[in-house]
């Protein structure tokens, strides 16, 4: 058995949810002192092991205590019980910039922040310039904050937290900071963090970078722990599991006047199953069952695709496509197929809606109705959203022309 | 103990959060922190036309200074009390001003308070130092006793922080913390003497005492911890002698009590903070 970097023992966190807060002195007077408050446990009874030198994922759907249980780690809040214990010296990216003073410097905003996170001034005189040019904003650097662009800010904050040189490091969600530049620069800095040994906590929905960065991971479900174990296996069945849930109880939002509904929305295989795992380059169907409760003349079904962080990657209707029937009375089913799926591996969620034809009035909008996943396949393209599906060629020397 | 090594650990970060504190208050101001003279000298000023010149309050001379300046002896007590009524509100705002700082990060929360509180002794001193220099040149004799007045500094500074950090606790929990406070802070600066002398006190304590209602008003009055640190600054700046035990004490009593209780309730109160914000 390895050492552990972090051991979280039994761990419950309570918080409570006013119903009427008590923050005016008037109002705890007259209520003899006693706010009264439905408690809500966050975490519950959670507890295990973080090996020292590992990178260490912490998954669930939202509200499910992850960024909680972090914040207990960091010391940020105080657990109702149990313990948490940690060897060695911590650094949280939660948010990061949160320390910045807008209207003082890039440069005094460093030391700033730095002596926040615990760095001694002459530790920052000698790591200032790795930090400014790790943020890449040299230039600016005698600026005032406030007029940095938000990624500059961002990936100071970024840059000033890493330079700390932690032996814990906590990361939430931020690995989706900056350009695709910035972020390959990250993942950098992790893997040598990792080569060095130390320890990485990581929260996260991007459920492609957990997989290939995390030696192991965490499930939480509704502030329990549902399991700790290898990334692979334990992905797959979050996703697995995840999707019917996620679907129905916080698959996003609906609306629309209703007289014709969705009853589903899936990426379907060749036997017509639901399927929440495809491949780059895969045959892919999506299956939009309907349900209209009366005659609905030209109906447009339309679709989009976004990322988990809100970029709209891509959208499509029935109207565009010149594919608009007459009327829809009942039941039935509309697909779109898809003959080779030219998204890079991420996830991904669909939203759905069928509206009329001069797509002013909504009858059935669902947002966030599907999340699938992409994984690799071929063709096999390094980075971003979507696969061109080019090749390199034409290798030559120009130098005798 | 354990709050002194800490608060060792943090002291980069004390004088960091102190010098933002600082640099931050007069940034994108054409005068900068020449506003930390201004401020007090337009209070003076104003002060000095109202209770001088209109009301014509009558001030003793400076004993053995010789100095019979209303507008100066009026600023040798204004400035502390400056002092003290910003590095109050400035510390009780410093948790709720900093919420996302507490939120996002670790660190002694302590220290956000603090170093608000010490921001303004940075003001308190220029201030101080300037005044030394204005006494010397309308003929009095300050510059021994400035030592002695760094340490009445420190132990102002002490009772402030005191106050700041129950405040500040006080003010994460009931937001009307602030508003209550600031009537509070107008009605101690009318109850000690700044604007009038104590004489004014003793006499109608008198005349009240002739009258049969013996109701111990002096001794009620003195209770004040800032009469008595307004009588200190008086007696060091502006008559140049020493303070007498009783009042020097008192101050001592007064800083080490508020510090420890104010520590006390901070570290009472400061576990459920992150999420009360």
């Amino acid at each position: 058995m390895t050492d552990s970097a972090i051991v979280v023992d039994d761990v419950s966190k309570r918080f409570r949810l006013y119903h009427q807060r008590n923050q005016s002195i008037k109002a705890a007077l007259m209520r003899g002192g006693r706010a009264s408050y439905e408690e809500f446990w966050a975490l519950r009874d959670v507890s295990f092991e973080v090996p020292v030198g590992s990178m260490f994922g912490i998954m669930g759907t939202n509200g499910s205590g992850k960024s909680t249980l972090l914040k207990c780690i960091a010391k940020i809040l105080r657990p109702d019980a149990g313990r948490i214990s940690s060897t060695g010296k911590l650094s949280a990216l939660l948010e990061l910039g949160s320390g910045f003073h807008p209207e003082l410097s890039g440069r005094e905003n460093v030391y700033l922040n730095g002596s926040i996170l615990g760095l001694s001034k002459r530790q920052l005189d000698a790591r200032f310039d790795e930090i400014v040019e790790f943020a890449g904003v040299e230039q600016f650097i005698d600026q005032p904050v406030k007029n940095y662009s938000s990624g500059m800010y961002v990936r100071l904050g970024f840059s000033v937290a890493i330079n700390v040189d932690p032996d814990i490091l906590l990361v939430d969600e931020v690995l989706a900071v900056g350009d695709a530049a910035f972020q390959d620069k990250c993942m950098e800095k992790f893997a040598e963090f990792r080569r060095a040994g130390k320890t990485v906590v990581v929260v996260s929905h991007a459920m492609g970078t957990m997989r290939t960065l995390c030696d192991r991971v965490a499930w939480l479900e509704r502030g329990n722990l549902v399991e700790v174990g290898r990334p692979d296996e334990l992905i797959d069945r979050y996703i697995d599991e995840g999707h019917s849930s996620r679907v129905d109880a916080e698959g996003g939002s609906q609306w629309g006047s209703g007289e014709a509904v969705l009853s589903s929305v899936a990426f379907i295989d060749a036997t017509g199953q639901p399927i929440t795992k495809v491949r780059t380059g895969d045959e892919a169907t999506i299956r939009l069952t309907y349900d209209a409760h009366e005659r609905i003349d030209k109906p447009v079904f339309g679709l989009a695709i976004e990322t988990l962080e809100g970029v709209y990657v891509w959208a499509s209707n029935t109207r565009d496509a010149d594919y608009v029937p007459d009327c829809i009375e009942s039941n039935g089913t509309v697909e779109f197929h898809i003959p080779r799926l030219m998204l890079l591996p991420g996830t991904f969620d669909i939203s759905a809606s069928i509206v009329d034809y001069s797509t002013t009035h909504v009858y059935d909008f669902r947002r966030h109705c599907y999340r699938f996943d992409v994984d690799h396949g071929t063709p096999r393209e390094s980075g971003g959203l979507v696969s061109l599906g080019g090749e390199w060629q034409n290798l030559r020397s120009t130098e005798n022309t | 103990m354990t709050a002194v090594t800490q608060l060792r650990g943090s002291r980069e970060l004390l004088s960091n959060l102190t010098m933002r504190e600082v640099r931050g208050k007069y940034k994108r101001t054409a005068l900068g922190q020449l506003w930390s003279l201004i401020n007090p000298l337009a209070m003076m000023l104003i002060y000095t036309a109202v209770f001088g010149q209109v009301l014509k309050i009558q001030v003793p001379p400076g004993h053995p200074s010789g100095l019979k300046v209303f507008a100066l002896w009026l600023i040798c007590a204004l400035l502390p009390w400056n002092f003290l009524n910003s590095a109050i509100s400035g510390g009780m705002g410093a948790l709720v001003g900093n919420a996302n700082l507490i939120k996002k990060t670790y660190f002694p929360r302590e220290v956000l308070v603090a170093a608000t509180v010490f921001s303004w002794d940075i003001t308190l001193l220029t201030e101080m130092g300037v005044l030394a220099l204005v006494l010397v040149a309308f003929g009095g004799m300050p510059l021994p006793w400035l030592p002695l007045v760094v340490v009445f500094i420190a132990l102002l500074t002490l009772f402030a922080l005191g106050l700041g950090l129950a405040l500040s606790v006080a003010n994460v929990y009931f937001r009307d913390t602030q508003h209550f406070v600031g009537i509070l802070m107008q009605l101690w600066f009318y109850a000690t003497p700044i604007v009038y002398p104590i004489t004014y006190v003793h006499d109608k304590a008198q005349h009240l005492k002739a009258r049969g209602w013996d109701i111990h008003l002096e001794f009620i009055y003195r209770l004040n911890p800032m009469e008595r640190f307004t009588a200190v600054f008086r007696n060091l700046m502006y008559d140049n002698r020493w303070p007498t035990l009783g009042d020097s004490l008192y101050c001592v009593g007064a800083a080490v009590i508020s510090v420890a209780v104010g520590y006390w309730l901070f570290m009472r109160f400061e576990g459920r903070m992150a999420e009360e914000l």
